[in-house]
């Protein structure tokens, strides 16, 4: 990957509020040593990433009911049942836990740009807890009208109208919790308001399936993330979606990058504000309601991809968005491995694999660097 | 002056206890002491008359003892017998209405081996009984536990042995053709399986229907779908509503008993008392059974 051409901004890019808990955001050396330096870990991650994504699609491919097993996966690849287990099983599941893995990263970059604190992600800012309460809603109405959604398996019409429903709810959320915190301006402001609202939410949702105990099968699965039955169909539509909101998003990179030198300074710079908030924030409500839809609530992905992206490798938006993409689909995709090889044949849920290890990174870099 | 008791005397006293005894016994029963499966001892003065359940399990358990007229409440779940209806739901395990319990004053209440709520009850003085249920050897001990808490332990063993005629008779009916072959039968949208050593894969073994889950996976494992895929089945089990959506998953359609349709769908009703481990295990084999001549005849 080339560097992008504002890298001028891009020791500053990312957050301006970046000590909280960002990586060494080195705003005082502008000097083009450190520029270059830049440069060469961008470049040095992109490769990274490249290798990762590779390395975990064919971790995610010889991980079967044996768990990691290169040797298994030679054996299947001679067995008779090859096309079935790794074709239609093993390879879209992969593929699509990347897809939701780039997803989650591509909205996190999103959120932590537009709102410039690094601690923004969709799930702190409510449309995650948004986008489960419309699911939630739609498999409580279905099982009042006798049908049962399970959400592994919608038909294809079905898992079209189950991401709308999944995107007005995120984009309530994220409403919802903007209205309370008076604007983004605020760091802790908004944070405490996206906690509220998904506490909130979540238990409106714990109250549809108390009032709706049919759908509370349907509903375990979701809560916790689960990628066990993503297919080719499941596949088209994220990587479809992936690709237009991921150039979408391109387009607003240099916006983004205007912005985290404060909203004034976006204004007087030509950046239409009102305008290009509604725009990201609409990107990011659709990000994650399409990662929600497939695959529940899949927490830490897209706070931390962002994070890990600026650490390594610091750079201008048109960067950081592609990167965190890329990031979130080789952490997405790690943790199916991992869920998928811990017990065999039984697996875990991915959400619970996502929280550990965010959990653990968030955990560690508190430890070393402290909430300043 | 013990030494100077008279015979005599010795048999006033002696057939004064005895008719205090017998006194005793007809008037209220003698106290006992019921083990539940945390190895509590709970000691009763006399049979409980006042009984509320947790558990949909314990519920129906209890009600096919005769223990229904002295059910005071039970939990949201709990809707068999049909007569339960006009009883006080108390919520769920994990969300009991405490208060509510409190004012109804069980003598007794019967749950499940863990719950939160338990053991907030427990701290306020009531009398809980937790009994496991996860196989046909749980299913037993609660019969009979609960029949010697109503004061009548006969019944347990004899409603244990109805069971197993029932079981028995199911077996029979299950066509030559069929026995052997392997099933996976999956609870809710997981893919959670009832393995060998739950109490359907119990049952399933019992009419001699072999399992896709071995016993060492546990009782109800959360598989990688692959497994099931490669493990190719012969029939699958589960909720009728949901086995559209079984077909749609990826790769399942090579499934043998996906593609030749070799399904049992149980409607809400029956699947419920399928994934219950109480007194209905013989009608459940029964249904199996049915599902299962259904097949052959296809």
């Amino acid at each position: 990957m080339t560097p992008p051409s504002t890298s001028g901004r891009s020791a500053t890019a990312g957050t301006s509020g970046g000590a909280l808990l960002d990586g060494p955001v080195n705003s005082a050396a502008m000097g083009a040593d450190s520029l270059d330096e830049d440069a060469r870990a961008r470049r040095r991650l992109g490769f990274a990433l490249g290798l990762l994504m590779l390395l975990s699609a064919l971790a995610g491919l010889a991980t079967g009911t044996k768990g990691f097993s290169p040797a298994a996966l030679w054996t299947d690849l001679q067995g008779e049942q090859a096309s079935l287990i790794l074709g239609q099983i093993r390879a879209p599941r992969t593929l699509g836990a990347a897809f939701v893995g780039a997803l989650l990263g591509l909205g996190g970059a999103i959120a932590q740009g537009l709102f410039r604190n690094p601690l923004a992600d969709p799930y702190l800012l409510g449309a995650a807890a948004g986008a489960g309460l419309a699911v939630v809603l739609v498999l409580a109405g279905a099982a009042v009208t006798g049908t049962v959604i399970s959400l592994a398996t919608v038909a294809w019409l079905d898992r079209v109208g189950l991401v709308l429903a999944a995107f007005v709810g995120a984009l309530t959320g994220v409403a919802m919790t903007l209205t309370l915190a008076q604007g983004a301006v605020h760091t802790l402001r908004l944070l405490l308001a996206g906690v509220v609202v998904a506490v909130l939410l979540g238990a409106l949702s714990d109250l549809v399936t108390v009032a709706s105990p049919d759908a509370l099968r349907g509903k375990q699965a979701f809560m916790l993330g689960s990628t066990s039955f993503l297919g080719w169909q499941a596949v088209v539509l994220l990587a479809g979606g992936a690709a237009v909101l991921t150039a979408l998003a391109m387009r607003c990179a240099r916006a983004l990058d205007a912005l985290t030198l404060g909203e004034d300074s976006a204004a007087s710079m030509g950046v239409a504000l009102p305008r290009m908030r509604l725009l990201l924030v609409a990107l990011l409500a659709a990000a994650t309601a399409l990662a929600v839809a497939h695959a529940g609530l899949v927490a830490f992905v897209g706070l931390v991809a962002p994070h890990l992206v600026r650490r390594h490798a610091p750079g201008a938006h048109a960067w950081l968005l592609g990167a965190s993409a890329a990031m979130g689909a080789v952490l997405l995709m790690a943790a199916d491995v991992v869920s998928r090889a811990v017990i065999p044949p039984q697996e875990l849920a991915v959400g619970v694999v996502t929280a550990v290890l965010g959990g653990v990174y968030l955990f560690v870099l508190l430890r070393r660097r402290g909430l300043q | 002056m013990l030494n100077r008791r008279t015979p005599a005397r010795c048999l006033v006293i002696a057939i004064a206890l005895l008719g205090l005894l017998g006194f005793g016994t007809a008037a209220t029963a003698a106290p006992f002491v019921v083990r539940d499966d945390k190895g509590t001892s709970h000691r009763f003065d006399a049979p409980p008359l006042r009984i509320i359940t947790l558990l949909p399990s314990l519920t129906e358990t209890l009600a096919v003892l005769g223990g229904g007229p002295r059910l005071v409440g039970v939990d949201r779940y709990s809707n068999w017998p049909a007569n339960l209806g006009a009883l006080p739901r108390l919520g769920g395990l994990d969300d009991a209405l405490i208060e509510a319990i409190v004012t109804l004053r069980p003598d007794v209440v019967l749950a499940s081996t863990s719950a939160r709520s338990i053991d907030r009850l427990e701290a306020l003085g009531f009398k809980v009984m937790r009994l496991k249920s996860e196989n046909h050897a749980d299913v037993r001990r609660t019969l009979n536990v609960l029949a010697q808490l109503l004061g009548t332990p006969e019944e347990g063993d004899k409603v244990w042995a109805r069971l197993q005629r029932e079981i028995a008779a199911a077996s029979q009916r299950v066509p030559s053709a069929m026995r052997g072959q392997r099933v996976y039968f999956e609870i809710g949208g997981g893919p959670y399986a009832a393995g060998r050593s739950s109490f359907i894969g119990e049952t399933l073994a019992a009419l001699g229907m072999d399992n896709i889950v071995p016993p060492e996976l546990g009782p109800f494992p959360k598989l990688n779908p692959e497994y099931v895929v490669r493990a190719r089945p012969d029939v699958v089990m589960g909720v009728a509503r949901e086995q559209a959506s079984v077909l749609a998953r990826p790769g399942w359609n090579a499934i043998p008993a996906l593609a030749n349709k070799r399904l049992c769908g149980f409607d809400a009703q029956r699947y419920e008392m399928l994934i219950r481990p109480g007194p209905r295990l013989g009608e459940a084999a029964a249904a199996m059974a049915d599902c299962l001549v259904s097949l052959e005849k296809k």
